[in-house]
């Protein structure tokens, strides 16, 4: 990371300390990513991107709060407004998948830096509230620019060709392509975890004064880790638009922002894991109670209440203790 | 008529009216929202859905039971703060030891829950509730209109703020509060029964949100969502005004509810993020709040 360089007394740590990568983590990736190159002959494979978008959405809220121990309460408006760049890139000025999602993504890490580079300037509540205020601006503003459509969103987004040759209009191609973006999200942000960034992140989640007596410069690392987060959900939120062929308001609302707080929640803050299972989870549960109206909202509360005063830790989180790895 | 740079006054009279409503609304919240930050130190992110209740305990009492107004603006208020007596008891009280955030978490999650009951039972469109007769009609100032309803919530909300804040500053209860603010294990040690203080004090702050739904009830159409997007203004109120002094949680209230109504009048398109716009240059300039203590 180029931050991390910019200090002025690199990390250096002793080759015997120096992080490698345990062997159960590589383990545990094949097993993933050979179980979602099967999936999608048994399983839906819209229902299967869908669970795609939100772990890469989810693991990058993790990022920013699980290990820089931040709490974004607004992390739908970088979904949001990627989602928006991109399909508006796609469907108006006609580009191809790939640069829609690019430019979607390059809005959410702008908003990002923007939006971090504010809300870093207070702490704990205060950012949680802060960053909640800013989300609701940007769903303000999406509800009034005419790009956006207003109440119909961004309809009907082709979902093009990749680089002009491969015809993802076939589910089961565009899912490939999606696996492909989102697990190389996912790497990323293992790389960005374990890298000696990652470990300094950790020590100003754990002490932040004492992070700065050690001579770190904070802020810069705590706004690098929310415009990589940002970023990160930014790519999610295009690839959705992608997929879904829609950009719209729910995607900027805060009650995006709680979800993707309630998935890195019940699967386990701070673990790598957490978020793709959480994700999975509440996907899952939208889905099975999507006929019910108001009663996934309701349930999504009070797996937020049970979660919050019995299993903090979520669900990676008890099989981490259980088998006393790192997950 | 004469003319205010190109405004002419009732419509300038008319918004500013509007911005002091609004204002009433945020100070009531935020003064809410500040007192329960003070004791428990937890953001209640459930405050909108409490106001929310308020508004529809109110509509309830008149619809069901054909209690009227004036009996709501009392009652309402002490059976939604005893809900919040309960949730403290079984829910938040569990989480003192813990990061703050976990309250935050919590609260939203109650949020959810309520927000999602009432929309399951009434839908989303919103009920109307019949101004009182007492205060229905309007007075002619002059230079404008006012609808008597109107001008009794700004009274009302006033009232009950500098009453708050008499309270909390002047009397002698007020004193072992903010004693126990400071630093609770110390009254403790004094013979003080603080947990049952903070327990008293969340169920206040909460009865304040359903006070601010009575009142708001007549104004606005009583739903299930009235809470929810208000709240977060009143988030980025508290931001603003930082939630160390009482007087400024409500001086910054009705200030910003004067701001957004004259915004409205001058370019009514920025009216609705102005407030986060005002909280961006706060943070800018001072981060802590315009009445916060240093971080």
């Amino acid at each position: 990371m180029t931050v991390a360089n910019t200090e002025t007394h690199p990390v250096t740590l002793p080759a015997d300390l120096r992080i490698s990568t345990p062997r159960h983590h590589v383990v545990i990736f094949a097993g993933l990513l050979g179980l979602l190159l099967v999936a999608p002959f048994v399983l839906y494979p819209v229902f299967l991107m869908k669970v795609l978008c939100f772990a890469l959405f989810a693991s990058a809220l993790n990022l920013l709060l699980g290990y820089g121990g931040l709490l974004s309460f607004g992390h739908a408006a970088f979904f949001g407004s990627a989602s928006y760049v991109a399909a508006h890139a796609a469907k108006v000025w006609g580009l191809t998948p790939e640069l829609a999602i690019l430019l979607g993504t390059g809005a959410g890490a702008v908003l990002g830096l923007g939006i971090g580079a504010l809300a870093i300037r207070r702490q704990g509540i205060y950012f949680a509230m802060v960053t909640l205020a800013f989300a609701q601006m940007v769903f303000f503003f999406a509800l009034q620019v005419p790009f956006t459509g207003g109440e119909d969103g961004i309809q009907a987004v082709p979902r093009g060709k990749l680089f002009g040759l491969v015809d993802l209009s076939n589910d089961l191609t565009l899912y490939f392509v999606v696996l492909l973006i989102v697990f190389g999200g996912l790497l990323l942000i293992y790389r960005i975890v374990h890298s000696p960034f990652g470990q300094v992140l950790k020590a100003i989640r754990d002490n932040e004064p004492r992070s700065v007596s050690l001579g770190y410069k904070v802020n810069r690392y705590k706004l690098a880790v929310f415009v990589m987060s940002a970023t990160l959900a930014g790519l999610a939120g295009a690839t959705k638009a992608i997929v879904f062929q829609l950009a719209s308001l729910t995607d900027v609302y805060w009650t995006m922002s709680g979800e993707v707080v309630l998935m890195t929640l019940i699967g386990g803050m701070g673990t790598i894991f957490g978020p793709l299972v959480g994700a999975a989870v509440i996907v899952t549960m939208q889905n099975y109670f999507a006929g019910f109206g108001a009663w996934v909202t309701i349930l999504q509360g009070i797996v937020f209440v049970v979660t919050v005063l019995l299993f903090r830790e979520g669900i990676i989180g008890v099989i981490a203790r259980w088998t006393k790895k790192a997950l | 008529m004469f003319e205010l740079l190109g405004i002419p006054p009732q419509a300038l009279f008319g918004q500013l009216l509007l911005g002091l409503i609004n204002g009433s609304f945020y100070a009531l919240l935020s003064l809410g929202l500040a007192v329960i930050f003070g004791l428990l130190n937890i953001i209640n992110f459930a405050h909108g859905a409490q106001y929310m209740m308020g508004a529809f305990l109110a509509w309830m009492l008149m619809t069901y039971f054909g209690i009227g107004y004036w009996w709501a603006l009392l009652l309402v208020p002490i059976a939604v703060g005893a809900s919040g007596v309960v949730i403290e008891r079984l829910m938040i009280s569990r989480l003192y030891h813990l990061d703050h955030l976990y309250g935050l978490l919590l609260t939203f999650g109650l949020a959810l829950i309520i927000q999602g009951l009432f929309r399951n039972q009434y839908g989303v469109s919103g009920l109307p509730y019949t101004i009182p007769a007492e205060l229905s009609g309007g007075t002619n100032l002059g230079f404008m209109f006012l609808p008597n309803y109107r001008g009794w919530v700004v009274l009302a909300s006033l009232v009950v703020c500098l009453g708050t804040w008499f309270t909390i500053e002047k009397t002698k209860l007020g004193a072992y509060l903010r004693a126990a603010t400071e630093n609770p294990t110390l009254v403790g040690a004094f013979g003080i029964n603080v947990p049952r203080m903070i327990t008293l004090t969340y169920g206040f702050g909460v009865g304040l949100a359903a006070l601010a739904g009575v009142l708001a009830a007549p104004i606005y159409s009583v739903n299930p969502n009235m809470g929810a997007d208000l709240i977060i203004v009143v988030f980025a109120v508290v931001v603003i005004g930082g939630m160390g002094s009482i007087l400024g949680a409500i001086v910054t209230g009705f200030g910003l509810g004067i701001i957004e109504g004259l915004t409205r009048v001058f370019y009514p398109e920025g009216s609705a993020v102005v407030i986060f716009v005002i909280m961006a240059l706060v943070l800018l300039v001072k981060p802590a709040g315009l009445f916060g203590r240093t971080v």
